[in-house]
C-alpha cells in the first residue's frame, strides 16, 4: 500500500482503491493530443464560416481577384520545410546530439518566421488595396481563418524560442524532452491545418 | 515523474515513437508531390470544369492530411494505448458533422430565401 492512501486502520483494503496509477503512460502527450483535437474544432468552425461566407464579396474584391497564388506557393513550401526540419531536430534529440538539435530547431524557427513575415506582408498589401477584413463577409472570414492560423504559428515560434533557451541552459532533461515532444506535435499539426487552408481557402476559393 | 510510487513507469517518456529519417523524408516527398499537383491543377488551368478541379484539390488535401498524420505526427493504433487514435476518430466524426452540416444547412437556407433585390425591399414600405 502506498503511503498516499488514506490509512483505514485495521479494515481490509477497499476494492475501489487503485494500486496502479489509472492514467495512461505519457499522460502529458495524450493530454496535449486532446488539446490539438480541440483546436481542430476551432479551425473546423472557421472553415465552416469560410465555406458559407466565402462567396459573399459585397461588391468588393473576390477571392480570384485578391488572393496571390505564387506567394502562397512560397509560404506553403516554407511551412512544409519547417515541419520537416523540426522532425530532423527530433531525430537528433533521440540521438542526444544537443548542438545539432538546436541548429535544426533554429532552422525550423527561421522558416516559420519567414512564413509569418510573408503572411503579414500579404495581409498588409490586401488592406492597402482596400481589401481589409471590414470590406465583406468573404474577407472577414478569410482574415479570421488565416489570421488564427498565423497567430498559432507565431505562438509556436515564441514557445520554440523559450524552449531553446531552456534546452541550452538545462540540456536534454526529461521535462525538456517532454516539452519538445509537445511542441513537435503542435508544429506538425499547424502544417496539417495549413494543408486545409491553402487547398480550401486559396486554391478552391479562387475557383468558386 | 509526478508519481514515484510506480517505478516501472520511470522511463516511459522515452518510449515514444520518434520517427526515422526515412519516415520524415518519405513524408516530405509525398507531401511535396501532393502540394505541387493541386497548385498545377489550379494555376495551369488544366481542366475547364472548375468543380472537377475543386473536387480533385480537396481530395488531394485529404490524402496529404493523412500523410502528415502518419509520417509527421506518427499516429498509429498503438500510441498512448490507442487513446490517441480514439480521440482522433472522435474528432474526425465531429469535424465532418460540423463542416458538412453547416455547408448543407446554409446552402439550403440560402437557396430557399426570398429574393432580396432592392425593389422587393422598397415595395414593403
Amino acid at each position: 500500500m502506498n503511503s498516499t492512501a488514506v490509512d483505514t486502520a485495521g479494515s481490509a483494503p477497499s476494492a475501489f482503491l487503485c494500486h496502479e496509477e489509472p492514467t495512461a503512460h505519457n499522460g502529458t502527450l495524450l493530454g496535449f493530443w486532446i488539446y490539438l483535437m480541440s483546436d481542430c474544432f476551432i479551425f473546423a468552425s472557421l472553415f465552416a464560416c469560410y465555406a458559407v461566407l466565402g462567396t459573399n464579396d459585397a461588391g468588393g474584391p473576390s477571392a480570384a481577384q485578391i488572393l496571390d497564388l505564387p506567394g502562397l506557393a512560397v509560404n506553403t513550401a516554407l511551412l512544409l520545410l519547417s515541419s520537416v526540419t523540426f522532425g530532423f531536430a527530433m531525430l537528433e534529440m533521440a540521438r542526444q546530439h544537443k548542438r545539432a538539435m538546436l541548429a535544426w530547431l533554429a532552422v525550423a524557427g527561421l522558416l516559420a518566421v519567414g512564413f509569418v513575415g510573408l503572411e503579414l506582408h500579404e495581409f498588409h498589401d490586401m488592406i492597402e488595396a482596400g481589401a481589409g477584413p471590414d470590406r465583406s463577409a468573404f474577407l472577414s472570414s478569410f482574415f479570421t481563418l488565416v489570421g488564427t492560423h498565423g497567430l498559432h504559428v507565431s505562438v509556436g515560434i515564441l514557445w520554440l524560442i523559450v524552449l531553446m533557451v531552456q534546452l541550452g541552459k538545462f540540456g536534454l532533461t526529461e521535462a525538456n524532452i517532454r516539452r519538445l515532444q509537445c511542441l513537435s506535435m503542435f508544429w506538425h499539426f499547424l502544417d496539417l491545418v495549413w494543408v486545409g487552408v491553402f487547398s480550401f481557402v486559396y486554391l478552391a476559393g479562387v475557383l468558386r | 515523474m509526478s508519481h514515484p510510487s510506480s517505478p516501472g513507469h520511470a522511463d516511459d517518456t522515452l518510449h515514444v515513437h520518434q520517427g526515422s529519417l526515412r519516415g520524415y523524408l518519405t513524408g516530405f516527398v509525398l507531401a511535396a508531390i501532393l502540394t505541387i499537383i493541386p497548385f498545377w491543377l489550379v494555376m495551369g488551368h488544366v481542366f475547364d470544369n472548375r468543380w472537377l478541379t475543386i473536387t480533385l484539390v480537396l481530395l488531394l488535401a485529404v490524402v496529404q492530411i493523412f500523410v502528415h498524420i502518419i509520417y509527421f505526427l506518427h499516429l498509429d493504433t498503438h500510441s498512448e494505448g490507442g487513446w490517441n487514435m480514439m480521440a482522433f476518430i472522435f474528432t474526425i466524426v465531429l469535424v465532418v458533422i460540423v463542416l458538412g452540416a453547416s455547408i448543407w444547412v446554409m446552402y439550403n437556407e440560402n437557396a430557399n430565401m426570398m429574393p432580396m433585390s432592392p425593389q422587393y425591399q422598397r415595395s414593403g414600405e
